[in-house]
């Protein structure tokens, strides 16, 4: 028998018996359905131990390494304590370092934090003000710098806390960083693998951070950057880009104008529409969607129709909370 | 002589690993088809190859807990967007075309078909 914590409420699994059977027996509310590790609604996460491989069938590799199971498919191997949600966010103190134009709209924020941060490439944090208003932004560098982490911030008409870190927030000041999230991440496996990256304005961040990651972990296959902007002023970071071109023969940088006139080595159309004309078969690709939601759902499908698997499509639409983005 | 064990039809196509082949050139396939793909429209794909993943099982004579009733709801709002049997003819087309790439016998092949079929009725809520 083994012992399956949930919060305060501990429920007891008894020899072939689930996970799942254990909850329901106890009549804990959580979604399931096909009870055979289909349709994935039991998904869970373990708090502590790594939960038996068995139980982790069939899902994305960054929800394995997070330890995320189906609770159908899970005969406890050991006492676990599990969540049916995102654990509550942890925060660490962060100093303000630098502060720097990218574009006229976009500036890269530097912040030191006390504890060094345990994050994947790609992944995001909150960075919350003394008063409570957080926003999601999300980290710009590799895993190299864990305790200095870069952000993009992008100022938005009326958007209450950009506002607030271009104009008030000073180099000395103290904002708080929380633990890392978000799916849409680099894991340092199959380094032979082609890898496709599509941003939309600050959408570049995390895709920066994860190239910089995989070409610092010797990633071998053929890394293709499409960053897009409306206009040219919106492009920002060509140089360092061009740069890592000429340094690293396997990576590739296609800076992309939907709108107006651009110099020569930019593509005029929109990033999404000339990657994927540009690469119609992406059969056993990765590929990293970041930006603009409806870039971000659009270019998920169609990757997968130009041959993607969907477990290798890793995708981060920016919500943003301010109702005038554009 | 020993007696051959006869196997499953979800065994002979090879389990779970065939229906994992199958449902991504069998959604890749329906989502590239402009006389259904509007009734996927504003799915989560994630959430939509799952369901995929649960009906080709089914199909398959593999492990499952067919509901006619979560069925018919399930499709309850493409039935009044027009879902017909042109179109569940469709995806029967693209379920046989799927396993046809899969070099799956045409005996098999048939039967799978002949189990699909028997969702008609709850899909199309008739």
């Amino acid at each position: 028998m083994k012992k399956i914590s949930l919060g305060d409420q501990v429920s007891f699994c008894y020899e072939g018996e689930t996970v799942l059977d254990a909850l329901l027996r106890d009549n804990i509310d959580i979604p399931n359905s096909c009870k055979q590790g289909a349709c994935q609604s039991c998904m869970v996460r373990s708090l502590d131990v790594e939960p038996p491989v068995a139980a982790q069938s069939g899902l994305k590799d960054v929800l394995r390494k997070q330890k995320h199971f189906l609770a159908c498919l899970c005969y406890p191997e050991q006492d676990m304590a599990i969540t049916l949600s995102q654990q509550p966010e942890f925060f660490t103190e962060g100093t303000v370092m630098e502060k720097r134009p990218l574009n006229q709209e976009t500036l890269l924020l530097t912040v030191e934090c006390k504890e060094p941060l345990d994050f994947y490439a790609g992944q995001f944090v909150n960075l919350k003000r003394v008063d409570g208003l957080m926003r999601s932004y999300s980290i710009a560098n590799s895993r190299l710098h864990d305790k200095k982490l870069t952000f993009h911030i992008r100022r938005l008409a009326g958007g209450r806390f950009s506002e607030w870190v271009h104009q008030e927030l000073l180099v000395g000041d103290k904002i708080a960083v929380s633990d890392p999230q978000g799916l849409c991440y680099y894991l340092p496996t199959r380094f032979e693998q082609n890898m496709l990256l599509i941003g939309t304005g600050s959408g570049l961040a995390p895709l920066a951070g994860i190239i910089t990651e995989a070409l610092q972990q010797g990633h071998t296959g053929d890394i293709h950057l499409f960053h897009g902007s409306r206009e040219m002023d919106g492009l920002y970071w060509i140089e360092e880009m061009l740069e890592l071109e000429r340094q690293y023969p396997n990576f590739h940088y296609t800076p992309c104008v939907s709108r107006g006139d651009s110099p020569e080595g930019v593509a005029v159309g929109r990033a999404n529409d000339i990657a994927l004309s540009r690469l119609p078969d992406l059969k056993g690709w990765r590929v990293f969607l970041c930006g603009h939601p409806e870039m971000v759902n659009e270019t998920k499908r169609q990757a997968y129709l130009n041959g993607a698997s969907l477990k290798d499509i890793y995708a981060d639409a920016f919500h943003v909370a301010s109702t005038s983005l554009d | 002589m020993s007696e051959t064990p006869t196997l499953t039809l979800y065994d002979q196509l090879g389990g779970e690993a065939a229906v994992n082949a199958a449902v991504d050139i069998f959604y890749r396939k329906v989502l590239s088809d402009h006389r259904i793909n509007r009734f996927f429209d504003n799915t989560d794909m994630e959430q939509q190859a799952a369901k995929q993943k649960a009906f080709l099982t089914m199909a398959f004579g593999g492990p499952n807990n067919y509901n006619g009733t979560d069925m018919r709801n399930a499709h309850a709002r493409l039935v009044k967007m027009g879902l017909d049997n042109s179109h569940f003819d469709a995806v029967m087309e693209h379920l046989s075309g799927t396993l046809q790439e899969l070099n799956v016998p045409q005996e098999l092949i048939a039967q799978v078909a002949a189990i699909a079929e028997s969702t008609r009725s709850d899909v199309l809520g008739k």
